[in-house]
């Protein structure tokens, strides 16, 4: 029977991928683990191995559109067998074990519906991100489709959450159905009287306009529209999801860095040498890393993680690093930081900065963490305040380092400053601990040494 | 001409009809059980048995098989026989007649002949007639290729709709709701006819079509006055022929009303419901559809004599209402 080849999850909540290209053409032969094709996720680039050997038979994975994880992209046949067999095969659920096979990675219950099914269209596979399927009337489907809205987006009104009609005439409105509020003539009608005792829902954020009103504000003609891609989704969704859910609480402090540079100077001027290269060639960014890591070492109760059961105290400090990339960024993960050497740190920045830029991590190279770093100093920015990227309970902004005037033992003087400041997932980590932890940081760097013992 | 309109009750209308069929056509004759002296087990025939003569009004013998036989054989040999059946059940009897011969021939002997046979079957529950004497087979015979199986639900239709067949040149059944009898309801005078497979839209609405066969059709209706009340607006589509189907007609009012709900009186499963269902499934409708589609049909019983398990075997008012209102508030 021909083998299945579908389009695998390799992320978290992936719920569609798009194939960047495939490295092999119809009719072709390929052995198993032959490279198939490479997907474009939300963040990465993966490359999709051949599930079996055989000839590469009905590519229905087109490149650059986005297609339900799980759905089949093309079938393997073994030499000799009857390309008639593919109706089987199509009509037939795969076995589990050799769904297992083909799947390379675990697929989610949803997943494993639409790789049941695989006749099925990929709008009828739509997944959600907890992988159960988009429940939505046809007519809402039909809707969604010609207003160009994912279903994924609309908060269906029907039952069991589905999506009907209301729900995407309202989405295209710009805003969300609402369940009735029961008005009584008892309900004080003005807003001199805040202690409602009536039970009121809990009304979400002020839905933003509609793309129709806001496209209204610009002389048509005057903009060019640029469709967005899912990076930009991925980008969109968590960060409105993280601002509106998490209450940021902020503490900037300034960091003499005179120290600091010194003996980053000195360290790289010592680099030995390796393939005619220094072994090492530290960036400030590097000791920012290794600092936070260390801070958090030193307050374990703000190397923490928030959920709604129970607070997660971490046992390592796993520090993210925003890298900007063409058309957005992402945030690789350096492990164990506390741990590693500033060379160490400073390689594996290097190499995750430069697999970043390529969109070839891998998602266990950028998902998790428990804290990040984001620094915009290379920009001249003074200061700035940065969103907490969950599950992290903190974010550290770094600004420029630049000469101020300080005082010194009540004399002015001249110092190299940074300034940096904490985000924090108030939840999680109070205004004093973030404190506390900045404090342990500040120290860090303005007595580097203290890094290396 | 101007032809007046008085009230007929549904049995009077189908008298109307038939005498004058007779009266128009000599080839048409009536046969049955008890049609003659007695006037039919629901008084249907009446007298015309004194006004045609028995030559024309035909007593048959206790034997659903050999009457249907002599009725296809004289449609086939010329005339235009009107057959009645005691109740609709005992088409069982006569199958062999119905399904092998009246509904092939004209297919088998490649056009040659042709079958102008009517049949007329009273049909349903709710007369205390127990298990053997009130179901509602129409379904089986909409099976069939070759027949016209027609329901009509009011005086006005059963007249011109039994007109109509007679005039047809193939087989046509027609299940009349032995409870519909009784109804009166505003009837022209003299010869008209009302097209075999054109469903007709008994009310308009919007948000929910509800698609009814025979008494359903009543009680459809009697539903959307008590929702009307909620805000609740359905559009009531009555069948009238369950074959041909008129599949425009349902296709359209779901377009407008996104909702769907059948009710029919015959068995839920494997229904006439199954049938407008799968059409709906299967058309430019589903795209239109926002909520699940939804059968009230007979239960899964024989039909009780106890008069209150009688009623509740088969759709009622009350339960039209509820599937009809969870489908428009979002319920189902």
């Amino acid at each position: 029977m021909p083998v299945e080849v579908i389009l695998p999850k390799v992320d978290m909540d992936m719920a569609t991928g798009r194939i960047s290209s495939w490295f092999f053409e119809e009719g072709a032969t390929v052995a198993q683990g032959d490279v198939l094709f490479e997907i474009e996720t939300d963040k990465a680039a993966m490359e999709i191995e051949a599930p079996a050997s055989g000839v590469l038979r009905n590519v229905t994975g087109k490149v650059g559109v986005d297609i339900p994880v799980g759905a089949p992209v093309a079938w393997i046949y073994a030499a000799g067998e009857a390309e008639a067999d593919a109706a089987t095969a199509v009509a037939q659920a795969t076995p589990p074990a050799e769904t297992a096979k083909a799947a390379a990675s675990a697929l989610d219950a949803g997943a494993q519906a639409c790789a049941a099914s695989p006749a099925a269209g990929p709008s009828s596979c739509t997944g959600s991100p907890d992988g159960a399927a988009v429940r939505a009337s046809p007519l809402a489907r039909r809707l969604a489709r010609e207003a160009g809205l994912d279903l994924l987006s609309i908060q269906g009104s029907g039952p069991r959450g589905r999506v009907v009609e209301k729900d995407v005439v309202a989405a295209k409105q710009g805003s969300a159905v609402q369940p009735e509020v029961p008005v009584t003539a008892a309900q004080p009608a003005t807003a001199a009287a805040p202690a409602i005792s009536t039970p009121v829902p809990v009304t979400p954020l002020a839905a933003p306009a509609s793309d129709d009103q806001i496209k209204r504000l610009f002389a048509a003609g005057s903009y060019e529209e640029i469709p967005h891609d899912s990076m930009r989704m991925t980008i969109a969704r968590r960060l409105t999801e993280a601002k509106q859910t998490i209450p940021h609480f902020y503490v900037t402090v300034d960091c003499e860095l005179d120290a600091l540079l010194k003996l980053r100077a000195e360290l790289n001027a010592d680099a030995p040498e390796k393939d005619g290269q220094p072994a090492y060639k530290l960036s400030v960014n590097d000791m920012v890393i290794k600092a936070l890591a260390l801070a958090l070492k030193a307050v374990p109760d703000a190397n923490v993680s928030w959920t709604e059961g129970a607070m997660l105290k971490h046992k390592q400090a796993d520090v993210g690093v925003a890298v900007s990339i063409p058309g957005g960024l992402i945030t690789p993960i350096v492990r164990g930081a506390c741990g590693k050497t500033l060379s160490e740190i400073s390689n594996a920045m290097k190499d995750l900065a430069a697999r970043a830029k390529a969109k070839k991590l891998k998602p266990e190279e950028y998902q998790g963490g428990t804290t990040a770093v984001s620094n915009l100093g290379m920009f001249g920015v003074k200061d700035f305040a940065a969103i907490v990227n969950p599950p992290h309970a903190t974010i550290l902004a770094v600004g420029a380092g630049e000469p101020r005037p300080v005082v010194k033992a009540g004399q002015l003087a001249i110092a190299t400053v940074m300034s940096v400041t904490l985000s924090t997932d108030h939840r999680a980590v109070d205004g004093a601990l973030g404190a506390e932890l900045l404090r342990a940081f500040k120290g860090y760097i303005e007595k580097p040494m203290t890094m290396l013992v | 001409m101007d032809t007046a309109v008085r009230e007929l009750s549904y049995s009077q209308a189908i008298q109307e009809a038939m005498a004058i069929a007779l009266e128009a056509d000599e080839r048409v004759i009536l046969m049955g059980e008890d049609i003659g002296v007695y006037g039919g087990a629901f008084q249907v025939t009446g007298d015309l048995i004194e006004r045609f003569g028995p030559e024309r009004v035909i007593d048959t013998p206790i034997s659903e098989l050999g009457g249907a036989g002599v009725a296809v054989g004289a449609a086939v040999t010329g005339l235009r026989p009107i057959f009645e059946f005691q109740f609709s059940d005992f088409a069982t009897l006569a199958m062999e007649q119905i399904v092998n011969q009246a509904a092939k021939m004209r297919y088998m002997l490649g056009g040659a002949v042709s079958v102008p046979l009517v049949m007329r079957f009273p049909a349903g529950s709710g007369t205390g007639a127990a298990a053997q004497h009130s179901q509602s087979l129409e379904a089986w015979l909409g099976h069939v290729p070759g027949l016209k199986v027609i329901q009509p639900s009011t005086p006005h239709d059963v007249k011109g709709m039994l007109l109509a067949a007679v005039a047809d040149p193939d087989p046509v059944m027609i299940f009349e709701h032995k409870l519909l009898y009784k109804m009166k309801g505003p009837v022209p005078e003299g010869h008209y006819t009302v097209p075999i497979g054109k469903a007709a839209i008994r009310r308009d609405g919007k948000d929910l079509t509800i698609v009814a066969t025979s008494i359903m059709v009543h009680k459809a209706l009697e539903a959307a006055e008590t929702l009307a009340g909620e805000g609740i607006d359905i559009e009531v589509v009555d069948l009238r022929s369950i074959r041909p189907l008129d599949r425009e007609t349902i296709i359209a009012s779901v377009k407008k009303t996104s909702r769907l709900l059948c009710v029919y009186e015959g068995v839920k499963t494997l229904g006439i419901g199954a049938e407008i269902s799968a059409t709906i499934a299967e058309s430019e409708a589903f795209d239109y559809l926002d909520a699940p589609i939804v059968r009230l049909g007979g239960s899964e019983t024989p039909i009780p004599y106890n008069p209150e398990l009688e009623k509740a075997a088969v759709p009622q008012v009350p339960d039209i209402v509820a599937a009809a209102r969870d489908l428009v508030s979002g319920v189902r």
